[in-house]
């Protein structure tokens, strides 16, 4: 079958047709310098019935003012909120409550929304405006209140943001869409690789597909056991593989600790140039990349075309790839390459000390791996089983040999910390902020989770089946 | 006076409380109460499927549309319509589909969004179409989440009573 397969991708037209995904990106020397100075997060949970969005908002700004009294609201010079949907709480324009709340007007500000990755445009949206001259000092504020409808009605309201026409009305489901994506990510690497020599086509991909389950259950334990040590985490678990694999069944072979959960929540981040930076902290942390890509909405339209390269890659490593597929996100690979190529990283696992990124399912922080380059296209399953990703010094209940090579979601991830939308993507960086600052111990209340000496880190946002997806680089702006 | 509605320091028993009386307090673990409603929507969109409207149509005739790029030299073929292509940009036309495929990836939906859990378990599938250069996302009935595999043979079945939506075609195992 794997033979059948290859043949009727070269017979796609779109084999000819294909596009190099990424487009030459030369990174603008005329930006200016931009550094976070501080960031809040408030405690991501099931349901905040005592705060409305304003107020989350306003409690996670309040704590990044909180220690730096010559920050206050007459030094921001406008501000950038990002909210997914206006269903969850059926109040349009919801953003101007969250500027008037704050105290904000007449300020300039912007709702920024681009599906799960709508915290992640948040940030390089406040980064933009301090780049540009536009602000000194900008504002990046974002939340969602998932908790005001019921979660399979929340699941329907996740699900219009696919083809209404072709997509939703057969049971629009996020997380049916990532099964297919991952079944077929599967059957790609775990089939064609690992169990290549097996003859029954259809015992083959029975067996691939339990191997990978089993993986992606140990990055849902990596995930959960971490954020045992993060009092932000809506969903910290000593979970066991075993655990994982038993949790009830949503889509096939996604199981429910292997999914974020919805949640209510806020994040802000503070961005300002190289002079009031120093004004303001002596830790500041300066972002040094910014990229951005993006795919089809549908996943029927997703091309068979060929690699876009890491440095390390080579195209000979992809002759037998019909890409991205459904297999994998083109757009985070586009966003990376922007992001290195403008932080000047070629060795994203020696240059980078830690990545937060999407994991909304086990499956795509897997895949992910593979778009950032930690490893090729592939590579993915055994990175994980390797222990690359995972922190050294926490006890996982299996053996990870090459635990600290670069962890990520060191914070538990999307999976266990939860996902409200808006506030997902400046949550990682409020948490690679406080990483590349050496706070975490003072804002976890517990040192376990921080990387030692880290300089330079990434955070990686995602909107639905990878149709837009944004990568940040920061690094360590004091000595 | 109207009555001060119930109580409740559990979240899930004033989400029953809303289904029962449309109004509860809810108190958190550090006492603070908040006043919750139960707050309706609903409505009727006027929604046109515009270019895409041959396509659906078309399944109500009991045939499968794709669309094929003008241009000469670049002629892709889509298996979920467009009505310009994607790579060059130049407008389409349509072109029949064959009624049968192969499996490009499945899954099997034990839960979904609201307005359609009452129809899960569900298959859905990925399908391939000999000489098209994108796929389609479909149903899947009579078959069960053991006996998918990648690269099964699929075909097409209409609804002999069409409502104009994309669950107007499904695909059986093509055994």
């Amino acid at each position: 079958m794997p033979a059948r397969s290859k043949r009727s991708a070269k017979s796609r037209p779109s084999a000819t047709a294909a596009r190099p995904a990424a487009r030459p990106v030369t990174p603008n020397t005329k930006a200016r310098k931009v550094y976070m100075v501080t960031g809040g997060v408030t405690k991501f949970a099931k349901a905040h019935p005592a705060m409305d969005f304003r107020l989350m908002v306003k409690r996670a700004y309040d704590y990044a003012l909180k220690g730096i009294p010559n920050l206050t609201n007459d030094r921001i010079d406008g501000t950038r909120i990002s909210y997914f949907s206006d269903h969850f709480s059926r109040q349009l324009k919801a953003a101007s409550m969250v500027q008037d709340y704050l105290g904000m007007n007449p300020k300039g500000s912007v709702r920024i929304e681009w599906g799960g990755a709508t915290g992640g445009e948040c940030f390089q949206a406040a980064y933009e405006a301090v780049a540009s001259g536009r602000m000194d000092v900008c504002l990046g504020a974002g939340y969602e209140t998932m908790s005001r409808v019921a979660t399979w009605k929340g699941n329907e309201f996740i699900a219009l943001a696919s083809d209404t026409n072709f997509d939703f009305p057969l049971g629009g489901f996020y997380t049916g869409y990532y099964a297919l994506m991952v079944v077929r990510h599967i059957y790609e690497y775990l089939r064609k690789g690992k169990f290549a020599h097996v003859k029954d086509e259809r015992e083959a991909q029975r067996l691939a597909i339990a191997e990978g389950c089993r993986i992606m259950s140990l990055v849902s334990v990596k995930n959960h056991r971490n954020a045992l040590h993060n009092p932000y985490a809506q969903y910290p678990k000593r979970s066991t593989v075993q655990d994982v694999l038993n949790s009830e069944m949503i889509s096939y072979p996604l199981t429910r600790d292997q999914i974020c959960t919805m949640s209510d929540g806020a994040a802000v981040v503070i961005f300002c140039d190289e002079a009031r930076a120093k004004e303001f902290t002596d830790k500041p942390v300066r972002i040094i990349g910014v990229g951005t890509g993006t795919d089809t909405m549908r996943l029927a339209d997703r091309p068979f075309g060929k690699v876009p390269l890491m440095p390390k890659e080579r195209a000979s490593d992809y002759d037998e790839l019909a890409y991205p597929g459904i297999h994998s996100f083109r757009a985070g690979r586009a966003a990376g390459l922007e992001a290195y190529k403008m932080a000047g990283i070629t060795d994203p696992n020696t240059q980078l000390d830690f990545i937060e990124l999407h994991d909304a399912y086990a499956s795509s922080e897997i895949q992910t791996y593979e778009d950032l380059g930690l490893c090729r296209y592939g590579e993915g399953y055994d990175f994980a089983e390797r222990g690359d990703p995972f922190l050294r010094g926490i006890d996982y209940g299996f053996p990870v040999p090459k635990a600290g090579a670069i962890p990520v979601n060191p914070s538990g991830g999307l999976i266990a910390c939860g996902h409200p939308v808006g506030a997902t993507g400046l949550m990682q960086g409020v948490f690679a902020f406080w990483q590349l600052q050496g706070t975490i111990a003072k804002h976890f209340g517990d040192p376990t989770l921080q990387i030692r000496d880290a300089q330079r880190g990434a955070i990686h946002s995602h909107a639905g089946t990878g149709s837009a997806v944004t990568v940040s680089i920061l690094e360590r702006g004091f000595r | 006076m109207r009555p001060r509605p119930p109580t409740f320091t559990k979240f899930r028993d004033v989400q029953a409380e809303l289904d029962k009386s449309g109004a509860a307090i809810f108190r958190d673990a550090d006492s603070v109460e908040s006043l919750i409603i139960r707050y309706p929507y609903s409505i009727n969109y006027i929604h046109s499927y515009a270019e895409d409207s041959a396509f659906f149509l078309a399944l109500a005739d009991g045939k499968l549309k794709g669309s094929r790029c003008r241009r000469p030299k670049c002629r892709f073929v889509y298996a979920t319509p467009r009505g310009h292509c994607m790579v060059c940009g130049a407008p389409t036309e349509w072109i029949d589909l064959p009624t049968t495929g192969r499996i490009h990836s499945w899954t099997t939906c034990h839960f979904g969004s609201e307005a359609f859990l009452k129809e899960t378990p569900y298959n859905l599938i990925m399908v391939e179409f000999e000489g098209a250069g994108s796929l389609l996302l479909a149903r899947l009935k009579d078959a069960v989440e053991s006996e998918l595999y990648v690269g099964m043979p699929v075909k097409a079945v209409f609804d002999p009573n069409p409502k104009y939506s994309i669950t107007d075609v499904w695909f059986v195992p093509d055994r």
